[in-house]
């Protein structure tokens, strides 16, 4: 390769070059001696301006930087799922192979391992005809994953050759193709991909499915679809990051990304020792075995966590080709807003609000647009869900990212500081947080779980919303002067809030609830609700109802009853009936004594 | 073989801009000669063509356009380090200034570091006691965590530092080991002489390394002295496997010389006048934590941070909390009411507790006690917020339970003796002990068997 031009300029991870005419917007560079990756981001008169994926330190004036004609792109093949990389898909594990524990520079590593043999199926013959995105072969990725090899997207043709069934890499052809233009094009097991250019697919479809977490507060009042988009907003130690944990774990998507983007080291080394060791209830197979994890740290450098993202999506959209549910963890979105911001100071932009670029809005939009539930060139079914975290300056909810978030997303789970405080976790309050999906929901649930589901759980929201409002009152005048009813409905509210909200992640049982538990603990709060009010409205004072500890009963709930155990619920009704009748009986004989 | 450069094109607040220069690196190093023979040290910040923009850590007063030299490194700032620096004091470059002559290195490593590979870290396990109730049962320090302490100016952050240096115990592992670094950025002197005469009654001076820049040091030599403080750190952590406790004080300092650079550069300011790429930076830092999976030391961070006015959500406490896994809040109204340490628990949180507690590393009960004081303590606060509006008699008497609870656990279990050293199960059968002044259903954060086996009722210790 030869010299394109020189450096003439270094600032932070931002360098200017000079010799134009030779470098493409959005294009791949090697710059200086040591060959670090870099990425031309603005072409002016005669510079152009570069932003460098590793750290700068030690760059000279006149260094030579390199075009490589191509724009910075991904690998996309087997060998990516269980995977760990850093923002611009470079596996970490090599990197520790080649640099030790920590982090050098100019490390000339590929994606894919080259040398590893897979097990191939190949799926066409000779004579078929293909277009994009058909699949030509299978690879059992990992026990949980079949890996699809398909046609890039961008060709067609007749197959001439097809590989027998064997033992390949990622770098010999299994098909050969006689394309229109009467080209030979070799097909391997992987393809690359432009890393800021979303897949194509054939049409968007209608999201009408939900994506089942496990978790109380989402599944029920505040649900996601597959292929919907969600934000979780929330200061430090909220519990953002514990929440995208609990998704990552437990939610029905095929398979997870997660992308740690500018966050905690310890924590991905958390995750890493958490997923292998962790067992998908459907499957019984380790975590790992459907997760890509995406790591760019707080301490790596900024250029590639703006990558990330990126990386992350488009690694999810190959999957979706392919025909499967990827759910997609951005922790943290504002970390990678930070970075446009960080990068377009260097670049002396116009800044916007809080100095952040005045494209904000736009980037957001479209990295929120990609997700969706689509039909595939191959006629398969698949969709990205993205749930991103957000971390607001200051935990306040007003600053330019949330606010653009919000805009392009229809799912808002709103952490809230004070339920935090009081170790309420998950802590979405209830009265912030909003979804727009339950109308598209509204078939499922009626003929999945129940034609009664909706209804419960208006009633639920009603209940909390009520005490919402009684609080207001009780902050100023106490509760001892609420009438007997209104004491009622907080007492009732406290079992929801304790006993239904409140997850305990840490729990065996608690830590993820399937959809029909989730009702039946719904429904016996109301028919507690509707038996105390009885009692209530009969005039005995709720204070020898409280005396019973049903309501704590109700409370504990969560960790008595089995997730599988339904019959359970049975019992838990007779015992609120027996309750209820033992509360009426005593209280006429007492009212009999008196009069 | 380095060429020296005559004069200075531009001198604007901490910085220097050198024209006509060749073959130079961003972030070398640069000496720099002044007219009365004055030696200075800088470091290049940015590279355009033929110029460099050059930051004089030691300030840029006294220099003058002609008669500067100026002489490039050709290498980023190192500090030598060997074994030795255990029991020294150096500047806030990594000079020696205790008058011990100088010290002669093993190796020489750059101050700038690199990011550790996430992979290549061990996720940190191992409960550190501290003796402090309030830190040990409910934000407990884990070895490799980054735990700061968010004060206020007047409050007693040091005293705990001090405490925490002195009482700091690794469970099953006798602290032979075990090293300080103490970086002080922008501290008064009497502060670092407090510090250092703590040390030395303690009797751990000659496991402490100390690097000092005091108010009255330059500030733009503040950017450097945590990241010397740090090498120092990653050397004797990973190089001589020690046990290292890191205590920067006050990070508030170092983030406002951080502003005073950008500002003299001319950057596009961020949120009150800080720099755009600060939560970067501060990472950069606050990320050096941690352990390795195939080196025995470890590097356990006790930032220190003055928060401006009180404030939680100032940048500067606010990025921090961000990078770091928790925080300690210091409550003045605390303070004031005579408790020390004046630890705000409901603010407080120590993210990594959750796998550093419980059975095989303090006690089973563990967890569920401290969810269980966080939650009453909690609502201790509205019932408190009720009292003040309608008066205290008019509460319900479980409120009336909850007021005198909240009581005795500020005064009893947050607060303790500066050289009060509680082991772990004198913390946790303290807060059962308090949990008794509550009735035992409001206890729902404890399960049946736990609560059985611990609870019972409240007695009033013999005063």
């Amino acid at each position: 390769m030869e010299q394109n031009g020189r450096i003439i300029g270094v600032n932070g991870p931002v360098i200017t070059v000079e010799g134009t005419g030779q470098f493409e917007m959005l294009e791949m560079v090697l710059v200086g001696h040591e060959k670090l990756i870099g990425e031309v981001i603005g072409v002016e008169d005669q510079h152009a301006i570069v932003q460098v994926y590793e750290s700068t330190t030690g760059l000279k004036v006149s260094e030579p930087v390199i075009a490589t004609g191509k724009p910075l792109s991904l690998q996309l093949g087997p060998g990516i799922i269980g995977g760990v990389f850093d923002g611009i898909q470079r596996p970490l594990e090599d990197i520790e192979d080649q640099s030790g524990p920590f982090i050098t520079r100019g490390i000339n590593i590929t994606p894919l391992d080259k040398e590893k043999k897979w097990q191939v199926t190949v799926t066409v013959k000779v004579g078929d005809t293909l277009k994009g995105g058909d699949v030509v072969a299978t690879v059992q990725e990992t026990d949980l994953v079949l890996h699809k090899v398909m046609l890039h997207p961008d060709y067609c043709g007749v197959v001439e050759y097809a590989a027998k069934d064997g033992e390949y890499t990622v770098e010999e052809p299994i098909v050969k193709l006689r394309t229109q233009s009467d080209d030979l094009e070799e097909v391997k097991l992987y393809q690359e991909w432009p890393v800021r250019k979303p897949r194509p697919f054939k049409a968007r479809k209608r999201l009408d499915q939900p994506l089942i977490t496990g978790q109380r507060v989402i599944d029920t009042l505040f649900p996601i679809t597959k292929g919907g988009t969600a934000s979780i907003p929330g200061g430090f130690g909220t519990g953002k990051t514990m929440a995208q944990h609990q998704l990552a774990k437990w939610s029905n998507a095929d398979i997870i990304v997660y992308i740690g983007c500018g966050e905690r080291g310890n924590e991905i080394k958390g995750v890493l020792e958490d997923f292998p060791e962790l067992i998908d209830p459907k499957s019984g197979k380790p975590l790992m075995d459907r997760t890509i994890l995406i790591a760019n740290t707080s301490n790596m450098p900024v250029a590639a966590r703006e990558a990330s993202i990126y990386t992350g999506i488009t690694l999810a959209e190959y999957y979706r080709d392919m025909g499967y549910h990827v759910a997609i963890m951005a922790d943290s979105t504002s970390r990678w807003a930070e970075a446009l911001r960080e990068i377009s100071g260097r670049l002396e932009e116009m800044p916007a609000e809080e100095g952040f670029p005045a494209y904000l809005p736009s980037r957001l939009s479209q990295f929120y647009e990609r997700a969706g539930y689509v039909e595939n060139f191959n006629d398969s079914e698949g969709s990205v869900s993205i749930i991103g975290a957000v971390s607001p300056q200051g935990g306040d909810f007003s600053e330019p990212v949330t606010q653009n978030t919000k805009r392009f997303i229809r799912c808002f789970w709103a952490l809230d500081r004070q339920l935090a405080y009081a170790r309420h976790y998950p802590a979405i309050h209830w009265l912030n947080s909003y979804s727009e999906y339950m109308d598209d929901l509204e078939e499922w649930y009626k003929s999945n779980i129940s034609e009664d589901f909706l209804n419960v759980r208006t009633k639920i929201i009603q209940l909390l919303q009520e005490e919402n409002k009684l609080m207001e009152i009780v902050k100023l005048i106490g509760s001892d002067i609420l009438p007997e009813e209104q004491k009622l409905i907080l007492e009732i509210a406290k079992v929801i809030r304790l006993g239904f909200l409140q997850q305990n992640a840490f729990h065996d049982v608690d830590t993820y609830v399937p959809m029909e538990k989730q009702f039946h603990m719904m429904k016996t709060i109301l028919y507690l609700y509707e038996r105390s009010k009885d009692l209530v409205d009969k005039g005995i004072p709720l204070s020898e109802l409280r005396k019973t500890g049903i309501y704590d009963e109700l409370i504990k709930m969560k960790y008595t009853i089995g997730n599988e155990d339904m019959e359970q619920f049975k019992e838990l009704y007779i015992r609120i009936d027996d309750f209820y009748e033992k509360v009426k009986d005593s209280y006429k004989s007492f009212e009999r004594k008196k009069s | 073989m380095s060429i020296e450069y005559l004069g200075v094109k531009e001198v604007t607040g901490s910085l220097i801009i050198l024209q006509g220069i060749k073959d130079i690196a961003y972030e070398e190093m640069v000496d720099i000669k002044l007219q009365n023979g004055e030696n200075r040290v800088g470091r290049v910040i940015q590279l355009k063509e033929d110029m460099a923009v050059v930051q004089v850590f030691e300030g840029t007063t006294g220099i003058s356009s002609t008669n500067t030299r100026t002489s490039f490194k050709g290498r980023a700032l190192e500090i030598p380090l060997s074994r030795e620096i255990l029991g020294r004091t150096l500047d806030g470059l990594g000079r020696p200034i205790d008058g011990l002559g100088d010290i002669l290195p093993d190796v020489k490593w750059d101050v700038n570091g690199s990011p550790i590979n996430p992979i290549a870290r061990l996720y940190p396990r191992n409960f550190i006691q501290t003796g402090i109730s309030a830190i040990d049962g409910l934000t407990t320090l884990i070895r490799g965590q980054k735990l700061p302490v968010f004060s206020g100016n007047g409050l007693p952050h040091d005293a705990l530092a001090v405490q925490i240096v002195n009482q700091a115990r690794i469970m099953g592992d006798e602290g032979h080991n075990f090293a300080v670094v103490f970086g002080a950025m922008g501290v008064k002197n009497d502060v670092a002489d407090y510090f250092r005469r703590s040390f030395e009654k303690s009797g751990v001076l000659e496991k402490v390394v100390m690097f000092l820049n005091l108010a009255n040091d330059p500030v733009v030599e503040r950017i450097v002295t945590p990241r010397c403080a740090l090498t120092a750190a990653e050397y004797l952590a990973f190089e001589h496997n020690m046990h290292v406790l890191v205590i920067l004080t006050d990070m508030t300092s170092y983030c406002e010389a951080l502003r005073e650079v950008s500002s003299s550069k001319g950057e596009i300011p961020s949120r009150k006048g800080f720099p755009g790429y600060m939560y970067s930076d501060l990472a950069s830092l606050y990320e050096r934590a941690g352990m390795l999976k195939d080196r025995e030391g470890s590097i356990t961070q006790i930032p220190i941070l003055t928060m401006p006015n009180d404030d939680i959500t100032h940048p500067i406490p606010d990025l921090t909390g961000y990078i770091t896994e928790g925080q300690v809040v210091l409550n003045r109204a605390m303070y004031q009411r005579g408790i020390y340490p004046p630890i705000n628990i409901l603010p407080s949180l120590s993210r990594l507790m959750k796998d550093g507690i419980g059975d095989g590393y303090t006690r089973s009960d563990h967890p569920q006690v401290a969810n269980q004081l966080f939650a009453s303590y909690a609502h201790v606060q509205e019932v408190k917020a009720l009292a003040s509006v309608i008066g205290e008699d008019e509460l319900t008497d479980i409120d009336k339970q909850y007021i005198a609870f909240g009581k005795v656990f500020e005064e009893q279990f947050v607060s303790q003796a500066k050289d009060e050293n509680r082991a772990i199960e004198i913390t946790l059968d303290l807060g059962w002990s308090i949990l008794g002044i509550l009735p035992k259903k409001e206890l729902d954060r404890i399960d049946e068997e736990t609560l059985n086996k611990y609870y019972k009722p409240y007695k009033k210790e013999r005063e």
